[in-house]
């Protein structure tokens, strides 16, 4: 029963009723409890609250490294926000994030879904198979990500050398603009399979074997099984994994700057890679528009997060 | 009054304490540097590769020794290097002595984080005047390069022994195309580069961008257009690999060793690989499009003295600067580092009188160019980004080269325009 536990932590439902405290020792134990409460507040404010709010004054000021340097820049309102958002590059952006994202927690999802039934049923063997469809997690992304462009390569790589057997051309997978994006989400894809296998399989420990039963006796077959039984009961995980597999996927950076840094042409920019660029991509650091762009993605991680706090709610009513 | 629990006053305590102890730690490593370690002189460098034992912090401490204090080295990647002086320079505890790759002399000396050389006295008149421009700033020199590095071509003399090309007829892009052509014809790969889309991706196209004749103040000039049809034409017809796109110089380095290869372009620091090839190579010159020698970018540190609030620091700093570039200084960097040309005449003469075989490579410092020269300073960055993305477009086909170059000269523009 370990498992479902942890996905109830997951959920972040508080748990635990405080006992209301004697009258008589209300104030003492209004301190302890603010004691306690304190290195978290500290914490919180220090590692959290302050870089926000850091964040946030970068993007409202022009820092260029000399401001930066004499803590003089000047203050630009939103200007840092308008001309990021009529970029030509943020609409190439914000598609690519799109793409990327979506096509990447879609297919991570499925793809892990199918592995975490397959090894549900616990046949020999699979335990060794399921711990090492962990590695891909386990590798530091510099190894996976060299790996994957040294695969990719257009002239060397093993991927076009074994299509060039079927008589498949040579495919420019990192170095043209129509495919770097496609070779980026793949190797992506491959990163995130282990986390949803993971999480889904601790899901489906949770479902109680009775019903299956119960359904085979009703003479379900094993696709009415999944569709009636499996899926159903899997939803508020499935909601978590994919919320949480959308923000992992949208702030991104290593795997694509390592791959391509963005190129060619822009054609695998996110709105995460473009950011980085500014900051820490060329000679010059441009940390307010880099700023901006932070704080977009910020934002649209956190309307993510609200759209599914209101379907859990939703779901929640009778 | 409030009686509190032996176990909540602790608690209290504990946590008061620690908080306490973290403000007051956080700022002290840094805040009072100047007046904490008058006896250490404290020295970045962007070499993490050379450690406490190497022969390069043997020879940092051995000029610190010289001015009679310790130097305390640390090594930082070279773009975080950058990042790091930016952010000492904002709470003011910067080190004494920050060895800057050339590019970002300009960026920090705008900010006003650098002293100027003539400030404390140091005569710069000795270096070569190609070489210290990248260091000049409105009429002020930043820093003084410890030693430089440049571009040429390698060759890969069995390959074109075999092909029948003589690297000496190589004299222009004209010559050059001609040798690549027999190269294929041969049966191997002619040539490779790379254009990453980083300042590396610049920095390998900027001899033949300044051989056609172009300037960085105008990027879609038809001489530009040129160098960029040249690199185009190369990836289109598989004169190079299409994989030069996504290449860094170290990943075209690692191609050419394999063999397969008859030229590369790479840098000074590769002599030693080259040596220890599995096969005879040599270097030419890059040529300009209509004959001569390419300018070629100049790459290198320079050394740059932060602000200090006790500019009593700055003699001692001084004395450190003027043991590092010494000719026999400059000898000795130059060889630890293998290889770094010297920056100034005499260093260059003690150095081939060592090491003979290195004329090709001190020609080709003497005829380089730096980034930032023509005052361009802080705009170089920037333009620097327009090129390699048009770059990048060329060659993967996004656009034409004329096209690329267009949009690079108005990304440019307005990039510094801001």
């Amino acid at each position: 029963m370990a498992a479902p536990r942890t996905i109830a932590a997951l959920d972040g439902r508080p748990a635990a009723q405080h006992a209301r405290p004697a009258p008589r020792r209300r104030r003492s134990s209004q301190w302890t409890a603010l004691a306690f409460l304190a290195p978290l507040v500290v914490y919180l404010l220090l590692f959290y609250a302050y870089p926000l709010y850091r964040n946030i004054e970068l993007s409202l000021h022009d820092y260029t490294p000399r401001a930066f340097v004499r803590g003089d820049a000047e203050f630009t309102g939103p200007e840092n926000y308008l001309d990021v958002l009529s970029d030509d590059t943020f609409v190439r952006a914000l598609r690519n994030t799109a793409l990327f994202t979506l096509v990447s927690i879609a297919a991570q999802y499925a793809l892990g879904l199918a592995l975490a039934v397959f090894f549900h049923r616990g046949f020999r063997l699979s335990v060794v198979l399921r711990a090492m469809f962990l590695v891909p997690w386990l590798l530091p992304l510099i190894v996976s990500a060299s790996t994957w462009s040294w695969m990719l390569n257009s002239d060397n790589g093993i991927v076009n050398a074994a299509l060039e057997a079927f008589g498949v051309g040579q495919i420019n997978w990192l170095t043209s603009p129509d495919t770097s994006l496609i070779a980026v989400t793949i190797a992506n894809i491959w990163l995130g399979i282990p986390f949803n296998l993971v999480i889904l399989y601790a899901g489906l420990q949770n479902i109680p074997a009775e019903l299956y039963e119960a359904a085979g006796l009703d003479g379900a077959n094993a696709w009415q099984r999944f569709r009636r039984i499996t899926f159903p009961l899997l939803r508020p995980v499935s909601a978590i994994t994919l919320l949480l597999g959308l923000i992992y996927t949208l702030k991104v950076v290593d795997i694509i700057w390592i791959m391509t840094r963005g190129g060619p042409a822009d054609a695998s920019t996110t709105l995460a890679i473009w950011s980085y660029r500014e900051a820490f991509g060329t000679g010059q650091p441009d940390f307010s528009p880099a700023a901006a762009v932070g704080n977009l993605l910020i934002v649209i991680a956190f309307a993510a997060g609200l759209v599914h706090v209101h379907l859990r709610r939703e779901e929640g009513r009778p | 009054m409030n009686r509190r629990s032996l176990p909540a006053r602790a608690v209290v305590f504990a946590t008061a304490a620690l908080t306490l102890a973290a403000c007051a730690s956080a700022p002290a490593p840094g805040g009072d540097t100047a007046t904490a370690t008058s006896g250490a002189y404290t020295w970045w460098d962007p070499y993490p590769q050379h450690d406490a034992s190497s022969a390069w912090a043997e020879r940092v401490n051995a000029c610190g020794r010289q001015a009679g204090v310790t130097i305390e080295r640390t090594a930082y990647d070279t773009t975080a290097l950058t990042n790091q002086a930016l952010l000492a320079g904002q709470e003011g505890n910067a080190p004494d002595v920050i060895l800057l790759d050339n590019p970002a002399v300009s960026t920090l000396a705008d900010a006003g984080m650098l002293t100027a050389m003539s400030d404390f006295g140091l005569d710069t008149s000795r270096f070569d005047e190609n070489l210290i421009a990248a260091g000049e700033l409105d009429g002020k020199t930043y820093g003084i390069p410890i030693g430089a590095n440049t571009l040429a071509l390698y060759y890969n003399k069995k390959i074109l022994d075999d092909a029948g090309v003589d690297p000496g007829s190589i004299k222009d892009w004209a010559s050059l195309n001609e040798a690549l052509k027999k190269v294929k014809a041969a049966g191997k790969k002619p040539i490779t580069f790379a254009a990453i889309g980083t300042e590396e991706g610049s920095f390998q196209f900027l001899p033949w961008f300044w051989g056609a004749g172009a300037q960085l103040t105008r990027l879609d000039s038809p001489q530009a257009v040129e160098a960029l049809e040249l690199w185009h034409s190369w990836v289109k017809d598989g004169i190079a690999p299409n994989s030069v796109i996504s290449n860094s110089q170290n990943t075209t380095w690692e191609e050419f060793l394999t063999g397969e290869f008859a030229f590369a372009e790479n840098g000074t620091w590769q002599i030693n690989s080259a040596e220890k090839a599995g096969f005879p190579t040599g270097i030419v010159q890059i040529p300009a499009k209509g004959g001569g020698v390419a300018p070629t970018p100049t790459g290198g540190e320079f050394i740059t003295v932060p602000v200090q609030k006790d500019t009593q620091r700055y003699n001692t700093t001084k004395k450190i600067l003027e043991c590092m570039t010494t000719p026999e200084g400059l000898v000795e960097t130059g060889t630890t580092f293998a290889y770094y040309i010297p920056s100034t005449a005499d260093g260059q003469q003690a150095i081939l009188a060592k090491e003979a075989g290195l004329k090709p490579w001190v020609d080709a410092v003497r005829t380089a160019k730096g980034r930032t020269s023509d005052n361009l300073g802080t705009d170089y960055p920037k333009i620097s980004e327009a090129l390699w993305t048009a770059v990048q477009k060329a060659l993967s086909g996004a656009a034409s080269p004329a096209d690329a170059l267009r949009e690079a000269q108005a990304q440019a523009k307005q990039a510094i325009g801001n």
